[in-house]
């Protein structure tokens, strides 16, 4: 689980019982060894701010609240960590952390010095100091993350309400706007970004929490598949808005038809991390009869950011085909993206978490929770897939002696050891998966189709491993001349219609889609999806584009640190007739789409950029990938034979002529018989070396199929 | 039909047959091919004894119901064709020409039947091996270029020309030079100088070397072309005169010399007429930098290419000689090359007038 973190809290518990165990307090310091990002410091500083965190969403929503899906952040903390939350400063946690390694025995500083040194930080110190974990790390990357965080609540807000989401993002370049020169803002200055959806509104009461207080969601504490998954939260971009501008962040909302729509403009108190609502009318009119309209003014670089926002939006578009999507952006068309379906996405269910995927400290914290009197009662009801019977199995293997309480597990870790112990050796029945929600395959393809058509008039962009550096100024993008040469090449052989080719502006584009079906790691059930798009202008000498995204989020950076880019590495695509360099990327005119839906992604990082690497997860990545593979492989070889064949027979005729000619005038001979026995032997030939042909593809597809590559196992 | 001589007779029947070959095999329903000698260095090979690069045995059939080989076969028959006119009508035409005699559009393709006179040339090379007959004998001559000047009065079809008295350009010299063109008539020359540039033989044309030290000098554009190298080859066997080559010191250089002495691969099927295999080399060599004080400031830096060219030239077997490994392998140590130019440092005229007349007198040449 990449959530793992160190809480270095002082904790105490109503009485103050924490204070008397130091022993245990020691224990949190070290951090949990985990996949850690290539950032190996950065890293480090994620864990802690991860541990700080907790501790303040605690804060908003109390003890009871935390739910299983605590259960990793709040791992090593045990019952204790509950209670009494002091947010240390960092320079504090240091000394602890170096706790261990320590070799000098000489003591520097009591408990006493270090207690007044102990204080409390502001929430605006914290996101100061953590803005890169956030997302904010630098104002190309803020307009993006901003923006995400804003179009993943829309999304989800209008998936779990049932409403098909019409979505509109705009950004605003506002020294443009007040200059009326024709020159766009430079590097940094101040933008608005406006996100606006038809969802279900948000109540007028709960608004300033979500938008002005740091850490407070709906979907932190639950075990479902949705994109907010560990909700940074759009509190956090209203936080470096104001951070940047002194600018509120604005919203309006309407819950429905004869409510009124309510427009805030609410500020975040950054000591309190409480919201400060410094607007709150209703309004008598509003567009929308139900939705929400988030504004912020941030700095930001839209000449640098542009286009991971291009890209954020077209793949959004592409892993959301029943969402329309229109994009404004400043002295450019405006781009609009229409639903390509009708229909919703699957609902995703909430579940209880699975047994085998739970972790010792989690399981003292859920007992410690536990109403239930006995641990029978508490493993039936916190877990799915436990039924009484199996129940009885766990405790079996655990062979208490005398009488064991949910409580005492919470508190003794020896007890609790000897129990988790036991539910991993039992068996138990895989986790359900009707908690999943993927694209699936017909509609990603329709993604696929409807994302062609829109992305097209801006080109494919194909600037590899540098989208992973968003210092490094925008790539030069192709001249239109230039695209328009490559389209010419592209369509000369227009293959005859075929079942998987798409024609798309005038170029053929096969595409496949293969979703797997629901598996588990750890006790989180999880599914793989991969599409592919290949051919049409997709640049033929290039590594392909592989677009990567978690429950239906793109991914756009450290695509190279992603177990999805691993994964798709580690499969032989010379086995699906591309060409592969060595440990990369497979060359070729193609777009790969790689979908993990769970109800929790394993990231490698707070960041939520790249994919941990799970062999699990990396090995059902890999099989979609191949089923998708020999899709592509067989639309690859009829397309060769199809060329071959049309090649051939145009070139003998084309020759026939000039050769018969020759021969002709060297003999003194008439060239039309000497051109009639040539197309004789012509038919003959062409015949034989056509079945060689073929039985040389024929046994290429054969090793495909015959090569396992771990593709039995599984069926 | 103009009247032809026995040669031009036997080399129009040569492409006549081999243009039956093919239909008889295609009335047999065979696919038709070509049999070509192969021109590359893996078919080439070094004659020790008679200092010659010749070409080896080995041999390719260019088959025309193969995807990969058909243009070509097409082509070779389009090149045929056009050569057999050329023999009958008795006209010589250049190679560029030809190109254009046998470029045109395929059907209603866009296609060309030749693109770029580099696809015509190597056809044209092709045909000369598969036929066994030379390229002056398909009535068909190379780039011209190259300049003659020296104590030597010739005839070139029919009129004589004094080889003294031809001011600043010197004679210009065709690519035919057999002897039913070219014959000499008298002369007064020691030897026979080849200079690699034509900058540099106008230096010497100018300063009347030749007249000095009684000498023809001859000069090739950098390559000789093939009328050059013929010619060569006929002044030194039938004149009975010495052959000195002045080139760059530069793997260039040394190549244009190892292609006088013993013929390139390319043409390894004409060596026996174009090599002189007793060919000396005078200059520039890899320790006249010393000999001749030249500064380091008119030396070039040799990049990459030159540098593996001189490894490789250190395999060649026609340099293995010790003294032949020393020149090249101090070019490569020195990583300078100079070109022929850089003696200009010393005095204009330092070349013809203490130069050469030196390296000669001290008899300072590998061969
Ligand atoms: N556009 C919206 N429409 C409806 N509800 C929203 C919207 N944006 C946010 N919310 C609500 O506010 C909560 C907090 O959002 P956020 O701070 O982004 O955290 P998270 O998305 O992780 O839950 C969401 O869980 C959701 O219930
Ligand atoms: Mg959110």
């Amino acid at each position: 689980m990449a959530k793992k973190g160190k809480v270095t809290v002082a904790a105490a518990k109503g009485k103050g019982k924490a204070m008397a165990r130091p022993a245990k307090q020691l224990e949190l310091v070290p951090a949990e060894p985990q996949a850690r990002p290539a950032r190996g410091n950065a890293a480090a500083k994620k864990v802690e701010a991860r541990g700080r965190a907790v501790p303040a969403q605690l804060a908003a929503v109390g003890p009871s609240a935390a739910g299983p899906a605590q259960r990793s952040a709040g791992a090593k903390a045990g019952p204790t960590a509950l209670g009494e939350r002091t947010l240390e400063a960092p320079d504090a946690g240091a000394p602890a952390a170096a706790g261990p390694e320590a070799r000098a025995p000489r003591r520097r500083a009591t408990a006493e010095q270090m207690a007044q040194k102990q204080r409390e930080i502001s929430i605006s110190e914290f996101f100061t100091k953590n803005r890169h974990l956030l997302g904010f790390d630098n104002p190309s990357k803020a307009l993006l993350t901003t923006i995400k965080e804003a179009v993943d609540n829309s999304l989800d807000a209008c998936e779990e309400a049932g409403i098909l989401p019409e979505i509109t993002i705009e950004v605003r370049d506002l020294a443009f706007e007040a200059s009326k020169t024709q020159e766009l803002t430079k590097g940094e200055g101040r933008f608005v970004v406006i996100v606006e959806d038809n969802g279900p509104g948000i109540v007028k009461a709960q608004v300033p929490k979500i938008f002005g207080k740091l850490l407070y969601g709906s979907k932190f504490h639950r075990l479902k598949q949705s994109r907010g998954q560990q909700g940074i939260g759009i509190s956090a971009a209203a936080m470096y808005g104001q951070l940047t501008t002194g600018q509120p962040i604005r919203v309006v909302s309407r819950t429905g038809k004869g409510k009124p729509a309510h427009l805030f403009e609410i500020q975040i108190d950054t000591r309190k991390n409480n919201p400060v609502v410094t607007r709150d009318d209703a309004l008598d009119d509003w567009h929308q009869e139900h939705g929400t309209r988030v504004e912020l003014e941030i700095v930001a670089n839209w000449q640098q950011g542009q286009r991971f926002v291009n890209r954020y939006v077209e793949h959004t578009a592409l892993s959301n085909p029943h969402c329309t999507v229109h994009y404004l952006r400043p002295k450019q068309e405006r781009l609009s993206f229409p639903r390509a379906t009708e229909e919703l996405p699957k609902e995703a269910l909430e579940i209880r978490p699975h047994p085998h995927g739970v972790e010792l400290g989690a399981l003292m914290l859920m007992a410690a929770e536990s109403k239930s009197h006995d641990v029978k009662g508490f493993l039936s009801t916190a877990f799915s897939r436990v039924s009484p019977a199996v129940a009885d199995e766990i405790l079996k293997a655990a062979a208490w002696k005398g009488r064991v309480r949910p409580r005492d597990l919470a508190e003794d870790r020896h007890l609790a050891e000897t129990l988790h112990k036991a539910i991993q050796a039992t068996r138990i029945m895989a986790p359900p998966t009707n908690c999943l929600s993927p694209i699936g395959d017909e509609l990603m393809k329709k993604g696929l189709v409807s994302f062609l058509h829109v992305i097209e008039s801006e080109g494919p962009e194909s600037d590899g491993d540098q989208q992973l550096d968003l210092d490094s100024a925008g790539t030069k993008k192709k001249s239109r001349k230039e695209k328009e040469a490559e389209a010419k090449v592209a369509e000369v052989p227009d293959a005859p219609p075929e079942e998987g080719v798409e024609k798309i502006k005038g170029h053929n584009y096969f595409i496949a889609t293969v979703t797997r079906p629901p598996r588990v790691y750890r006790g989180n059930p999880f599914q793989v999806e991969v599409g592919l798009a290949y051919g049409g202008s997709w640049p033929a000498d290039k590594p392909i584009e592989l677009f990567r995204f978690a429950n239906r989020v793109p991914l756009l950076f450290q695509k190279s640190a992603c177990g999805m880019t691993e994964a798709i590495v580690k499969t032989d695509w010379r086995n699906y007739l591309l060409s592969q360099p060595k440990g990369s990327l497979p060359v070729g005119p193609m777009a790969l789409l790689v979908h993990i839906a769970s109800v929790w992604v394993p990231f490698t990082s707070e960041a939520k950029e790249a994919l941990a690497h799970y062999p699990e997860i990396i090995r059902e990545i890999q099989l979609a990938a191949q089923e998708c593979g020999r899709k592509l492989a067989t639309h690859i070889r009829k397309k060769q034979h199809a060329d071959y064949q049309a090649q051939r027979r145009s070139i003998f005729e084309l020759y026939i002529e000039e050769v018969a000619q020759s021969l002709g005038k060297i003999t003194g001979k008439s060239p039309a018989p000497i051109k009639r026995e040539f197309l004789r032997v012509a038919e003959q030939v062409t015949e034989t070396e056509l079945e060689e042909q073929d039985k040389a593809l024929k046994e290429a597809s054969d090793k495909v199929a015959r090569n396992p590559r771990r593709r039995d196992e599984d069926e | 039909m103009a009247r032809m001589d026995a040669v031009s007779k036997q080399t129009a029947a040569k492409i006549e047959k081999l243009a039956e070959s093919v239909m008889r095999s295609v009335k047999g329903g065979k696919n038709p091919f070509v049999e070509i000698p192969i021109r590359s260095l893996a078919n080439v090979h070094f004659d020790a004894r008679k200092g010659i690069v010749q070409l080896g045995k080995q041999r390719q059939k260019r088959y025309f119901f193969n995807v990969a080989m058909a243009k070509k076969f097409m082509q070779t028959f389009l090149v045929s064709d056009a050569c057999k006119e050329l023999v009958e009508s008795g006209k010589t035409t250049s190679i560029r020409d030809l190109y254009y005699i046998t470029k045109h559009t395929i059907g209603d393709t866009r296609q060309n039947t030749f693109e770029e006179q580099d696809e015509s040339d190597p056809i044209i090379e092709d045909l000369e091996v598969a036929l066994d007959a030379l390229r002056e004998e398909l009535h068909l001559f190379a780039s011209r270029k190259g300049s003659m000047v020296g104590p030597i009065t010739i005839r070139d079809t029919g009129d004589t020309i004094d080889l003294r008295r031809m001011g600043s350009g010197g004679w210009a010299v065709p690519s035919i030079v057999e002897e039913n063109v070219i014959q000499f008539v008298r002369h007064e020359a020691r030897y026979i100088l080849l200079i690699e540039k034509d900058a540099v033989w106008t230096r010497f044309n100018e300063d009347k070397f030749w007249k000095r030290e009684r000498c023809i000098i001859l000069q090739g554009g950098g390559q000789p072309p093939r009328g050059v190298r013929r010619l060569v080859q006929r002044l030194h066997h039938e004149l009975e005169l010495p052959v000195y080559v002045l080139v760059d010191n530069d793997p260039w250089g040394f190549y244009i010399y190892s292609v006088m002495k013993q013929g390139s691969i390319n043409l390894a099927y004409e060596s026996m007429r174009m090599a002189v295999p007793q060919a000396r080399f005078v200059g520039l060599s890899s320790f006249d930098k010393d000999k001749y004080k030249l500064p380091a400031n008119v030396a070039i830096k040799m990049d990459d290419g030159d540098v593996s060219r001189a490894k490789q030239m250190l395999a060649y077997p026609w340099f293995k000689d010790a003294r032949w490994q020393r020149e090249i392998q101090e070019m490569v140590r020195s990583g300078m090359k100079f070109e022929l130019e850089a003696l200009s440092r010393r005095g204009i005229s330092f070349i013809t007038e203490e130069y050469l007349p030196r390296k000669l007198k001290e008899k300072d040449w590998l061969a």
